[in-house]
């Protein structure tokens, strides 16, 4: 036996994942120790300021400060510090939108007691001591920085942690709505178990490839892969499996199924968060698995990979037309959205990488935005989810509609917003290597889709309004929300390169 | 300012191109030129924004905005015009859209012969359909916003001609299907119209996508959007990629100019203001598409098959369109068809290649001109008749409307193409240079050409007949009268540039060899048939449509309830059943695939859900029920996919 020898860390490259974590640990103490009065004043901050501490720490730190470290499982390079960034940048984005507190103590679209059964005198208890459910924030700093790991992981079971931490803390975070919870905490059970499901088909994925190559280590898997012959029947299965796991996250067909109801459960703010930074995390290591990991073997699986791509488009934007409720319809959408981006990966090139990144930060900042405006429409109290409560909104709240329908155009992907140049920088390395009739595809799947976009838009402005429909008038939080995520909407339309030419520097793995 | 940086090699492509052109950077008056664009899209943010307070001058601020950008455009005519013919052609450089590495695109201006041709007749007729506007919306209580939209649709006309690439085009492509579709729906009271709307929406969308298909060809190709770029690439390409180019760009250019298959929008845009129906519907948009095709014409120069499929295309259309204007009672639809048919002259020409190019743009400026003037025309006429469309209750308005009579007449005289008059010139051009060539070509697309000036002669002088001759067949309840100056002014310039224009530009040579640095020298070649052989036959089968329009419609009495008609009037009737088929072909297909993947999901979700319930009755609301289904079920679903996913693989393997 050899003595054991602590594995390097290089704190430096890391820095960002521990000023998240800490800053977690902090608000579970907050939890503890501050009076419950206080909580949301001392949360909120902390959680701004950790965020925003690890993107300063990104930028100005770990650039220069790259490499493999924790004995192979970190890896910190281009990619991982560009899809890091992303995710906090977006997550900032996404607690502004959380914290709305409205005229409440606590935050607003948050449950005061998510322990207890909806509407037993638990609850009523509850409710009367004035209990806030502070712990989102904790919680969604928990998950950020599982975020941050899963497409900075350099091993299977790395990864598989990371997964697990960015998993966890967002099914208790579905089931927290303040209004009608049993269908927030149904969606939550979903998401739990199927979650719980996918994530076995991961692992044991990891089990065949270790089997095949004797190590979880993806540098290591991809030497092996190029060698090993005669265990295909291992590997093969072994890699499909991993890839399952990581397709459930993104919800691409036929794994689909959890995100019209999740979407819809949980607390809007939480589904923006989830729809954008759990996307971009997801993207992020699948792109480093199948880049790094599997690269010798994409005969096998790049044609499984863009038939998923293709089911996904097809279903996502079928489905999404005879959609009533904005948040199954924003839901379906993503699952459209969802099998685009996967061109980005099969397509197999740097460039693709760097529109992938593009794409998903375009995607993340109009959906973050769009659930925020979603969450501000109400009758008598609850959300107003149902489309036929948005006629004539263009009416009676021109702002909320306007901004709403300029997201819509960004889905759809019409010029001068930041989805047509996502589109574009997605699109175009997608043809150049050999993915043409995915393209077509996609190009037909996002004319369908352009429709039921429209459709909203011409719902809003077009039709009488209907009585008791309102919107609330938020705090400066989710304004200065969606006056950011409407201008970078507007600026990644316009002024694209500085984002596309950081993403294209940013996009080699180092393996 | 890496916008001017990467200006240099720009140019230095151009030259290295070695075609007739040299572009220069823009100086002087084209210096300003994005001044064109800029006007009316400050004039339609300003009338946006500006609420209530500009419900008074608005209308007024837009008009005199339209008029400025054209004011801008003449003197950009006026320099381009006092250079040497080869150097025609000034590049303003905009803004560096995405610089980055390989997606390099820039946006700016390209001011040529051609695009300055489209800026004249945009900001022209464009201007003069603002004035009548200022009378025929003068009680509409949004008019500021209809004075908006115009503006917007004017900005975005000029991005799209003024765009030096395909992406700037684009831009200016989907600003145009914007404003269209903001003004169809304009009097979206009217659950038809907002149909209307809707259905123009798709047809669009269709033939944007085979702009944005050809669009990533293009740059997968050349690596370049820019018309210089994609334009000295061509040579070195292959074939089959220019060909599949060239088809994707006429699938764009069928979506825009309302060509057969996607021809089924035009007919029920009608559903508009009638001043929308002229400038968009008539005179500008709808030819988008032919500016399109001449644009591209180095690619469509280089591959005669993609050629061969827009002159296809074109002729059907043309046929198609005659064959509707016969049978329609609405005079804006029977106007619509005629438009369809007259864009499918335009098609027909671009698609003959160098000997086209310039007819098909000549006849697109003098189509603009009369049929503009003959909607506006038409506008008044529904506005002395209580917004009637409907022909079999007009006859006889000569006498009270004689302004419109006589501006109307000059347009009907212009289309059906009597000597002198602007369609003479231009149609005839177009007739004649699809007998040249060798083999069947000449004789289908040049009797298919020759035969529908008849059909044309036939239909518009019905038209004009029905409406301005015969009895009066009015209901009771209409008082006719001539309409406001506002109105009647428009029409009578557009009408002296129907009578005039084509004599002034066309036999002097003028159009062809102002437009000869962008569309290539233009190509003389003998039609199979000599060429005065050709204008005596047209002639008569002109003189014949009249005269058997006259019989029926002038000195046969009208029916005021329309007669059932033979088999060929009543399919005419119901355009040639066009929505029955889309019906058939896309709608439909589209429905049950819906439907099957809403049953599956409902199968998923809910075993127990009836099969053919579902299948029947796929509403929203059950789908939305039965979605809320049962985790076990989405769990079989995954299962299902992996199981799908190995089985796959290891039936490959």
């Amino acid at each position: 036996m050899g003595e054991f020898v602590a594995t390097k860390i290089n704190y430096a490259a890391v820095l960002p994942m521990l000023i998240v974590f800490a800053a977690a640990m902090i608000g579970v103490l907050v939890e503890a120790f501050v009076p419950r009065a206080s909580r949301y004043v001392a949360q909120l901050p902390l959680t701004l300021i950790g965020l925003a501490g690890a993107l300063a720490a990104l930028l100005l730190n770990s650039r220069d400060n790259q490499g493999i470290t924790a004995a192979g499982a970190v890896v910190v390079d281009g990619p991982t510090l560009m899809f890091q960034g992303i995710v906090l940048a977006l997550s900032i984005l996404a607690v502004l939108v959380m914290a709305e507190r409205l005229d409440r103590e606590g935050a607003d679209a948050f449950t005061q007691s998510g322990a207890s059964v909806p509407g037993s005198p638990l609850e009523a208890q509850a409710e009367r001591l004035g209990a806030t459910t502070t712990e989102v924030f904790p919680l969604t700093l928990f998950a950020v920085g599982g975020m941050m790991l899963f497409p900075a992981s350099g091993n299977l079971l790395t990864m598989f942690v990371a997964l697990e931490v960015l998993s966890l803390p967002l099914y208790i975070m579905t089931g927290l709505a303040r209004r009608r919870r049993l269908l927030s905490q149904e969606a939550a059970l979903k998401y739990f178990l199927l979650g719980a499901f996918s994530s076995a088909f991961f692992i044991f994925g990891a089990a065949l490839i270790y089997g095949a190559t004797t190590s979880t280590d993806l540098s290591v898997i991809a030497k092996a892969v190029g060698q090993v012959t005669g265990l295909d029947s291992l590997l093969v299965p072994g890699i499909l499996l991993v890839a399952v796991g990581l397709l459930f996250k993104v919800g691409a067909v036929p794994f689909h199924s959890w995100t019209p109801d999740v979407y819809q459960g949980a607390p809007s703010p939480v589904t923006g968060f989830m729809a954008a930074c759990t996307k971009i995390a997801a993207f992020g290591a699948m792109a480093r698995v199948f880049y790094v990991g599997f690269e010798a073997l994409r005969w096998n699986w790049q044609p499984v990979l863009a038939v998923v791509a293709a089911l996904t488009m097809v279903v996502g934007a079928v489905l999404s037309i005879t959609q009533k409720d904005v948040k199954r319809l924003l839901a379906y959408s993503s699952i459209t959205h969802a099998g685009f981006l996967l061109l980005g990966i099969v397509a197999m090139d740097r460039t693709s990488i760097a529109g992938l990144m593009f794409y998903l930060a375009a995607y993340g900042i109009s959906t973050i935005t769009a659930f925020a405006l979603i969450a501000l429409v109400r009758q008598s109290g609850a959300e107003a989810t149902h489309l036929s409560q948005w006629a004539g909104l263009g009416r009676t709240s021109p702002v909320v509609a306007a901004v709403f329908a300029f997201m819509m155009l960004s889905f759809a992907g019409i010029p001068l917003t930041s989805g047509f140049t996502a589109k574009f920088a997605l699109f175009a390395p997608a043809v150049a290597h050999g993915g043409v009739w995915l393209v077509v595809l996609a190009m037909l799947a996002s004319a369908v889709t352009a429709f039921v976009y429209v459709r909203v838009i011409v719902l809003m402005y077009f039709s009488d309004p209907i009585d008791g429909v309102s919107v609330v008038n938020p705090s400066y939080l989710t304004y200065a929300a969606v006056a950011v995520g409407a201008a970078l909407t507007l600026m990644l339309g316009v002024l694209p390169s500085p984002l596309l030419d950081a993403a294209k520097s940013a996009s080699i793995f180092l393996r | 300012m890496t916008g001017v940086l990467s200006l240099s090699p720009h140019v230095a492509s151009l030259a290295a191109e070695g075609s007739a052109l040299t572009t220069r950077d823009a100086s002087g008056a084209s210096a300003i030129g994005w001044l064109m664009i800029a006007l009316p899209l400050a004039g339609a943010a300003l009338l946006l924004v500006g609420g209530k307070a500009l419900n008074k001058i608005g209308p007024l601020l837009a008009t005199a905005l339209s008029w400025a950008s054209f004011g801008v455009g003449v003197a950009v005519l006026l320099q381009l015009m006092g250079m040497a013919a080869g150097e025609r052609s000034l590049h303003l450089n905009l803004y560096s859209w995405i610089p980055a590495g390989k997606l390099d695109v820039n946006f700016g201006m390209l001011m040529d012969p051609l695009s300055m041709t489209f800026v004249m007749l945009i900001t022209f007729v464009g201007s003069l359909i603002h004035v009548y506007s200022l009378g025929y919306m003068e009680h509409d209580p949004d008019k500021r916003r209809f004075f908006a939209y115009l503006n917007l649709f004017i900005a975005a006309m000029l991005t799209l001609v003024l765009a030096d690439s395909y992406l700037g085009l684009f831009l200016g492509w989907e600003g145009v299907g914007l404003a269209s579709y903001l003004l169809i729906g304009f009097w979206n009271w009217n659950p038809a119209y907002a149909t209307a709307a809707n259905k123009a929406f798709i047809m669009n969308r269709v033939g944007d996508l085979g702009l944005l298909l050809a669009m990533f060809t293009m740059f997968a190709t050349f690596g370049k959007l820019d018309f210089a770029s994609v334009n000295a690439s061509v040579a070195g390409a292959g074939k089959g990629t220019l060909t599949i180019i060239g088809i994707l760009l006429l699938v764009a250019a069928c979506g825009k100019s309302a060509q057969f298959p996607l021809q089924a929008w035009l007919g029920d845009a009608m559903a508009g203001p009638t001043p929308v129906s002229a400038l968009i519907h008539a005179a500008t948009m709808v030819t988008a598409g032919v500016y399109l095709i001449v644009r591209s014409n180095a690619i469509y120069t280089a591959t005669p098959d993609a050629r061969l499929a827009v002159c296809i295309v074109g002729a059907i259309t043309l046929m198609f369109g005659a064959i509707v204007g016969c049978a329609k009672d609405d005079l804006k639809k029977a106007l619509a068809a005629s438009t369809m048919s007259q864009i499918g002259y335009m098609i027909l020409a671009a698609g003959l290649g160098p000997v086209g190019y310039a007819f098909a743009i000549f006849h697109l400026v003098t189509h603009g001109f009369f049929k503009a003037g003959m909607f506006l025309g038409a506008g008044s006429v529904m506005h002395g008749m209580n917004d009637q469309v409907d022909m079999r209750r007009f006859g006889g308005l000569s006498a009270v409307m004689k302004i419109t009579w006589i501006t109307f007449g000059l347009g009907w005289l212009a289309i059906i193409g009597v000597p002198g008059l602007s369609g003479f010139w231009s149609k005839d051009k177009i007739i004649e240079a699809a007998f040249i060539g060798e083999g069947w070509r000449p004789w289908v697309f040049g009797l298919a050409a020759l035969i529908c000036a008849g059909i044309t002669a036939f239909y518009m002088s019905r038209l004009f007949f029905m409406t301005f001759h015969g009895k009066r067949r009015w209901t009771d309840d209409v008082h006719p009268h001539e309409s406001p100056l506002t109105m009647t002014i428009p029409m009578m310039v557009l009408a002296v540039g129907s009578a005039l224009l084509g004599l002034a530009i066309g036999p002097t040579g003028i159009i062809t060899d102002w437009l000869a640095p962008v569309t290539g020298a233009h190509e003389e070649g003998e039609p199979v048939i000599p060429v005065p052989v050709l204008i005596v036959l047209t002639l008569l089968l002109v003189a014949a449509g009249v005269a058997l329009a006259w019989m029926r419609y002038v000195r046969d009495a009208v029916p005021v309830v329309p007669p059932v008609g033979s088999l060929a009037t009543r399919a005419a009737r119901k355009d040639l059943y066009q929505d029955d088929v889309n019906e058939a072909i896309f709608a439909r297909p589209g429905l049950h695939l819906t439907r099957g993947l809403v049953f599956a999901d409902n199968k998923g979700v809910d075993g127990a859900a009836g099969g053919t319930a579902a299948l029947i009755g796929g509403s929203s609301s059950r789908l939305a029920k039965l979605q809320n289904g049962f985790v076990r079920s989405y769990a079989l679903t995954m299962l299902t996919g992996v199981v799908a996913i190995l089985g796959l693989v290891w039936v490959i393997q």
